[in-house]
């Protein structure tokens, strides 16, 4: 193998064909990536450790040697902070948790990871998020601010947005992302790669720092949805013996019927119309004038795509998508304050260095230890929850929670899939919004919907922004599923995507 | 409920409520699989979950809501279809995830009646509702100069809280119910009832009002954990209320504990300084669904509850009520007792039932005593099997032996490991010649004798002195080493003496 050869332009399913044919080792890919890691200029990084991941590497050769092919076997990624790990430390984000170490691993960390059972991936390390996942641009991380590789002046999005910027400028292949209101989808989309959040408790939940635990959901974040799928059919499946809201479902293989789908697409039997059927529905508040014109017009220009690849595009309604911004910053806010009360600087975590009492040792600890965003959220949250405002806030959203899902349900009875942008905007300036906390609530109305449901959803790179304002900034399309539809969302974006090439795109000249 | 037999205080009428936390029975935590058990190193039986690491996210023991649904069949009450776990939130440094996990709007057993009898009447407390929750740790203030040690082994500890209306009408009337309650989750077997570890601790609501007026403001009188100082703090603070409101003072709602040493109430916090738990639907947990089958498997599975089977015994084996309430205070004494009536009653078919009385005064007399005396709670684990009892008891009937040879040699035999507890009743008679003489032969010889030893006490009993009689039977009777038949004795030597 050359040593010129670009390694980190391969998608994980080639790199995982190079290992399972011999072509390159697991150490040799991980060193690869270790090295465009150890270069970074993004802020995607909050941990590394080259040993631990050279020796993961070393194991999955010698699975390698003896014979055994699976699909993921010796190929690297990295985890979002928020899942917690043994081998690296796990801030979340925040200066609560500098230094802390879990003594166990998240379930989607063991299941692809080189341990017994797991999918055999290697761990590069630890990226960058928002504080405990609360944001949209990675502003809030207590850490670095990462940065956006095609244009670094910009956020990657968030909360995931160490994870986005890290495979988009191809650190790394792959990683895991959570998403709670659009926090892989966004990001996915700020920085032109691919993203899926399943059905809410497609994955489990243990071990991931919980925001809201109602909302919480882990994803893979990759560059293609054939990509997007291995690592999902590795992360996802029940774990009801750690996570009671974990779904009861079978494990599913996402990436066979892909694989066939490059077959198929090869010589005179290709099909003309791959997506035949396929009942695409737009709703209209996701094509309104809070929407920047040339985003919408690149995501037009892909539903245009759609059509040629056979999918008919129907008008649907979701009247309360506008509701979908206070009820999610109700009900977000509300769980994360309860969530967050663990940090109390009693047993592990940042505690204040000098203290008169229990109360004054707390309010230190904790006022020292949150960020801002995660304050706001922590007194939003109590405040919906107390007496005498609960019926009002918590208990009103809830309700308007259940119609939500409830038109989703009625949109699905006239298509298959939802589609409309991810975002209204591409990435913003860093810092642009950061005074105004509300400008980044609203960046959400896109992903909040589907999230308050538990739907699945996806982001496929779409094309630019043309306009000045654009920057040439990567565009995203949404697809929104109904229930435990992943496999039909991956399909459709990967029949996309076998058509397109705007998930091929790179930044040019960022690391 | 039970207004008519009101007993007044000072012209008051007492309003009482009762919260009890029983911590039920389960080997691992409500939510965790760490151990319950009691009295190990501190921290060692707590996992991630009762840490609440993060990451770390409850999942439902289903033992405990077995129990839960067993206690909700046992006092009548209806369990529900789907109850709700939720977060009441504070913070404190033994609740290490910042809320305790609890049942709040709807809780798994709704309503529901505790049935007693005091002193002869009979008593109906009715239940608002029983609900799961987990435990705190413990603050441990003793071991540390100027700081305090956390021990979360107790974190996580499932308990089932059970509510009562106002119902009870003094503090007897409460501490009644509460050794009813008492009895029928250790009974069930849903709690060991230990009251030193906290394993059953009691919150008494307490009011008071004159006759017809709406409820008193009450106080609540934390952390109860004996059925003495439970009487004791109420009797206080019943007598504290009426003083104040003979004073013209109104009284605070509050939270109060019992001091043992003072024998008094003292307040621990008013309404004022009560938190807001910020009550909300844990998103970890999905609602708790309990379908009808789980609950009729339940109910076809189990036991019998003290009520039915003292009533059993009254239709059954002719017992008295007294008597039958007595052996249903403990369920292990209560299944000896039915075994022994089982087997009498498989050997003589119904007429076996004429020595339920015996077997029933054999276990609430001297071996009840003799229990206490040698310091054992459990039946089960005393040397007598209900054979040798119900042997006993026929051995006597049938004049084999007397019921004081049975008292004074053939329990004690057994009881004191002189003889192995395998040999049944007849062998241990036989090796020990207790059999009663029968020969009157021989007996007359030895009455011959006592009366030629006595000659005095003769006189005395033919000068009419009848207390004489005794002082010779006693002579006769350990002449024979009590093996002879003490009215055999009488009427020979009334026949002898003339």
């Amino acid at each position: 193998m050359s040593a010129n050869f670009d390694l980190h332009d391969l998608s994980v399913f080639d790199l995982a064909a190079r290992l399972a044919g011999g072509q390159v080792s697991s150490v040799e890919v991980t060193q690869h990536f270790l090295k465009r890691v150890k270069n970074e200029q993004l802020g995607a990084f909050l941990a590394v450790d080259a040993d631990v991941s050279l020796a993961q590497a070393k194991a999955a050769d010698v699975r390698l040697a003896a014979g055994e092919r699976t699909p993921l076997l010796g190929v690297p990624l990295a985890h979002k902070d928020v899942f917690v790990t043994r081998d690296f430390p796990t801030t979340a984000g925040s200066k609560m948790l500098e230094n802390y170490r879990s003594p166990f691993d998240a379930t989607v960390v063991n299941k692809l990871g080189i341990g017994p059972g797991g999918a055999g991936m290697v761990t590069l390390g630890k990226l960058n998020c928002d504080e405990f996942a609360m944001g949209s641009g990675n502003e809030n991380s207590a850490y670095l601010p990462a940065k956006n590789p095609w244009d670094l002046s910009r956020i990657p999005g968030g909360s995931s947005g160490g994870s986005a910027a890290a495979v988009a400028a191809r650190l790394i292949p792959a990683a895991t992302g959570t998403d709670t209101g659009g926090s892989i989808r966004q990001p996915a989309s700020l920085t032109g790669i691919t993203g899926i959040k399943p059905t809410y408790g497609r994955c489990s939940r243990y071990g991931m720092v919980a925001f809201a635990s109602s909302l919480d959901q882990a994803g893979p974040m990759a560059r293609s949805a054939l990509d997007c799928a291995l690592l999902l059919s590795a992360m996802a499946g029940p774990d009801l013996d750690r996570d009671s809201t974990s779904l009861d479902l079978p494990v599913i293989d996402y990436a066979t019927d892909l694989i066939a789908a490059y077959a198929r697409n090869q010589g005179a039997a290709a099909p003309k119309y791959p997506l035949k059927g396929l009942k695409i529905g737009l709703p209209r508040q996701f094509f309104g004038a809070g929407c920047a014109a040339d985003v919408l017009q690149a995501v037009r220009a892909a539903l245009a795509e759609y059509e040629k690849l056979g999918a008919t595009l129907v008008d649907v309604d979701l009247p309360l998508t506008e509701l979908s911004i206070p009820v999610y910053y109700v009900i977000a806010p509300a769980e994360a304050s309860s969530n967050l009360s663990r940090f109390d600087g009693v047993r592990y975590g940042h505690r204040a260095a000098n203290y008169t009492d229990l109360n004054d040792m707390y309010k230190k600890s904790r006022s020292e230890g949150f960020g801002d965003e995660a304050t706001r959220r922590i007194m939003i949250g109590t405040y919906v929850l107390s007496h005498g405002y609960y019926d009002a806030y918590y208990l009103k959203a809830q309700k308007i929670r259940r119609l939500i899902a409830q038109d989703f349900q009625k949109a699905f009875t006239q298509c298959d899939i939802i589609a409309g942008p991810v975002s209204p905007t591409v990435a913003w300036k860093i810092g642009e919004n950061k005074a105004d906390p509300v400008a980044n609530y609203l960046a959400d109305i896109y992903t909040l919907s589907s999230s308050l449901a538990g739907l699945p959803g996806m982001s496929v790179p779409a094309g630019f922004a043309t306009s000045p304002a654009g920057g040439g900034m990567p565009v995203g399309l949404q697809l929104i599923g109904n229930y435990f539809k992943e496999a039909q969302l991956l399909g459709a974006a990967h029949d996309f995507q076998m058509a397109t090439d705007w998930h091929m795109r790179q930044p040019g000249g960022s690391v | 409920m039970s207004t008519a037999t009101s007993l007044l205080v000072q012209g008051y009428e007492v309003v009482i409520g009762f919260e009890t936390h029983t911590q039920l029975t389960t080997q691992s935590k409500l939510f965790s699989r760490a151990s319950t058990s009691f009295g190990a190193e501190p921290n060692t039986h707590a996992s991630a979950v009762d840490f609440a690491l993060p990451g770390a996210l409850p999942v439902m023991n289903k033992g405990a809501v077995q129990r839960a649904i067993e206690f909700g069949l046992a006092v009548n009450g209806h369990i529900a279809e789907s109850s709700v776990f939720a977060r009441k939130n504070y913070f404190y440094p033994d609740l290490p995830k910042g809320y305790q996990i609890s049942q709040y709007e709807i809780p798994v057993v709704q309503g529901g009646v505790v049935e007693f009898f005091l002193e002869g009447e009979k008593k109906t407390v009715r239940l608002v509702r029983a609900h799961l929750e987990e435990d705190a740790g413990k603050s441990l203030h003793e071991d540390f100069v100027g700081m305090s040690g956390i021990d979360l082994n107790r974190a996580g500890t499932p308990l089932l809280e059970i509510v009562t209306e106002p119902d009870m009408r003094s503090s007897a009337e409460a501490v009644a119910y509460a050794r009813e309650l008492h009895k029928i989750v250790t009974w069930i077997g849903i709690c060991d009832g230990n009251m030193q570890e906290g394993s059953f601790r009691c919150d008494a609501n307490v009011s008071v009002r004159k006759p017809g007026a709406a409820l008193g403001t009450r106080r609540e009188i934390k952390n109860l954990n004996s059925f003495k100082f439970m009487q004791q703090a109420m009797d206080y603070e019943i007598r504290w209320q009426i003083e104040q409101l003979e004073d013209g003072h109104a009284i605070q709602q509050a939270t109060v504990l019992f001091d043992p040493d003072t024998g008094e109430t003292r307040s621990m916090r008013t309404k004022e300084d009560a938190a807001d738990y910020r009550y909300f639907p844990d998103p970890d947990l999905p609602p708790l669904v309990i379908g009808r089958d789980w609950v009729e498997k339940t109910r076809s599975e189990m036991a019998e509850l003290p009520r039915a089977m003292a009533v059993r015994f009254v239709n059954d084996y002719c017992l008295s009520e007294a008597d039958g309430n007595l052996l249903t205070t403990e369920k292990h004494t209560a299944e000896f007792f039915d075994a022994a009536m089982r087997e009498v009653l498989n050997e003589e078919g119904s007429t076996g039932v004429r020595h339920a009385q015996g077997v029933a005064n054999w276990l609430n007399g001297d071996i009840a005593a003799r229990m206490k005396k040698s310091g054992i709670s459990d039946i089960r684990k005393i040397p007598l099997t209900a054979w040798h009892v119900v042997t006993l008891v026929r051995r006597i009937a049938d004049g084999t032996i007397s019921g004081k040879i049975a008292k004074d040699k053939v329990i004690p035999a057994i009881w004191d490991g002189r003889l192995t507890s395998a040999l049944a009743v007849d062998d241990v008679i036989k090796r020990e010649r207790l059999k009663q003489m029968s020969d009157s032969g021989e007996l007359e010889k030895i009455i011959d004798y006592v009366l030629a030893a006595n000659a005095k006490n003769v006189e005395e009993i033919k000068a009419g002195n009848s207390k004489a009689m005794n002082a010779l039977v006693g002579q006769a009777m350990k002449a024979t080493q009590g093996k002879a038949n003490p009215a055999q004795v009488n009427a020979l030597l009334k026949q002898k003496i003339g």
